[in-house]
């Protein structure tokens, strides 16, 4: 009997849940399904090379999107429903059409797709970064030489957004509504941090600031952005405004399927959310033993980990192994001007941050984050050795203290 | 098996250290050295996870 697998998603999860369960031997159909009708390809430059066109799409593709898996590709197409009593999901292609496809199993890796501002669509010059499309019709704008760009939201996409247009020598206002950047994933001291980065590199920096309006303007018909009314009291005149508010699952097509949504696909811990399904990326919740709750995680990294462990998942149903529980260490990287800023592990806001190498002053150092006894975090900026290998006493399980004693001695 | 960094793309993630540190080191200067270029096929494994889970692909595996 051949295994019929529907994969939803082709990006970074998807794709490499095919590729674990080409190589490790299923010889029956693998679909690949995908809103984007873009061939698959790699996120992280869309902020930052695709943005300042130091590269091309065609540098981006996936590697296993090119590799010869034998996949059905349906790409432009849209899961609309799924019924997992008749295993068969509704799917609409580029046309408009829907068609039903009969599955045994199910990789669910829909993603997410950036937030938007309310009341802002169709206006010309607002931009989200998510897409290929996305990050080409921007660049399209910045090669325009606008006087000036707004970024909104100094999360990771908005700081590197920031950081691309300053690379291009545009000016940049960065508007973030908290008191700090990125407090609530390292803190108040590291936020600190990174907002003088941006400082530094000569970005207008407003924060404590929300957005109140998006003022427009009509040139040939067309509402065009003309300038940012901000909770400061401010007009900011810009012709192009980057909104970069975080995203929201794609989880829509599941709604009244059965499967248990959360802010995300709610998982066991072998990433399993039915009988024969699976999810992973960014749209999973998984409970980590090791972080003691339950976790769903943006990072590059994890999608390529949890796309692998969910194939492997559904390989260990169909032969009846045990599976395996996924709990990885979640670690990512951002790049922001000249700094690489590197995180691993899952430190909560309020958790203890102690600088082991370096100072903050250079903005080249290593701050371990713990909760009093455990080590939660292992933050770099500009010391990607260190973080590598301090990565690696999260499985030794020793103590925060131990933790900043090895560091010490690095 | 031969190891090929393209050093254009490196830009020192450390990823591949992290999978092999026997094989790829990043020392203080935040430069990626690979310490042997021929790894011996028992190390195949980790120097195939090294290439896929590079976010530049910056390394590939030679045949010789």
């Amino acid at each position: 009997m051949t295994t019929t697998t529907v994969i939803v998603g082709a990006s970074l999860a998807g794709i490499n849940a095919a590729r674990t369960l080409r190589l490790q031997g299923q010889l029956g159909p693998i679909v690949v399904v995908d809103a984007d009708p873009e061939r698959p390809y790699d996120r992280p430059p869309l902020s930052k090379q695709i943005l300042t066109g130091e590269w091309e799409p065609e540098k981006i593709l996936l590697p296993a999107g090119k590799e010869d898996l034998n996949l059905d590709f349906r790409l432009g197409t849209r899961a609309k429903a799924v019924d997992l009593a008749s295993r068969q999901i509704i799917l609409e292609g580029p046309t408009g059409a829907t068609e039903t496809s009969s599955f045994d199993s199910l990789v669910i890796a829909s993603g997410a797709s950036a937030r938007r501002l309310p009341e802002t669509a169709g206006i010309a010059g607002v931009h989200v970064v998510r897409t290929l499309a996305d990050s080409m019709a921007l660049r399209a704008e910045l090669d325009a030489g606008p006087s000036r760009v707004v970024v909104i939201g100094a999360g990771f996409i908005g700081a590197e957004v920031a950081s691309s247009c300053r690379k291009r020598g545009l000016d940049v206002t960065l508007v973030e509504a908290l008191p700090l950047p990125l407090e609530r994933i390292l803190g108040a001291e590291m936020g600190q941090v990174c907002a003088q980065v941006h400082i530094e590199n000569g970005t207008d920096l407003r924060l404590g600031t929300g957005v109140l309006q998006i003022e427009t303007s009509s040139v040939d018909g067309v509402e065009r952005v003309r300038a940012v009314a901000l909770s400061d009291g401010t007009v900011v005149e810009a012709e192009v405004v980057v909104v970069g508010i975080g995203v929201t699952v794609n989880t829509q097509w599941l709604e009244g399927s059965g499967i248990v949504l959360d802010d995300g696909v709610v998982c066991d811990n072998t990433l399993l959310a039915a009988p024969g399904v699976v999810a992973a990326g960014d749209i999973a919740r998984y409970p980590s033993a090791r972080f003691g709750r339950t976790l769903r995680v943006e990072h590059w990294e994890t999608a390529i980990a949890g796309g692998e462990a969910a194939a492997r998942r559904l390989l260990a149903e169909a032969s009846g192994e045990m599976p395996a529980v996924f709990d990885p260490i979640p670690w990512f990287w951002s790049d922001q001007y000249d700094r690489k800023i590197q995180l691993a592990g899952r430190p909560m806001p309020t958790d203890e941050c102690r600088i082991v190498h370096g100072t903050t002053a250079e903005f080249r150092f290593v701050a371990l984050y713990g909760d009093g006894e455990r080590l939660t975090g292992v933050l770099g900026m500009n010391r990607p050795r260190h973080v590598v290998q301090l990565r690696a006493l999260f499985d030794e399980g020793v103590t925060f203290a131990e933790a900043c004693e090895r560091a010490a001695a690095l | 098996m031969r190891i090929v960094v393209d050093f254009d793309l490196c830009e020192s993630n450390a990823v591949c250290m992290g999978i092999a540190p026997e094989i790829f080191e990043v020392r203080d200067d935040d430069f990626l050295y690979v310490l042997d270029e021929n790894p011996p096929e028992s190390m195949r494994a980790k120097m195939e996870e090294s290439v896929q889970r590079c976010p530049k692909q910056a390394i590939s595996i030679a045949e010789d």
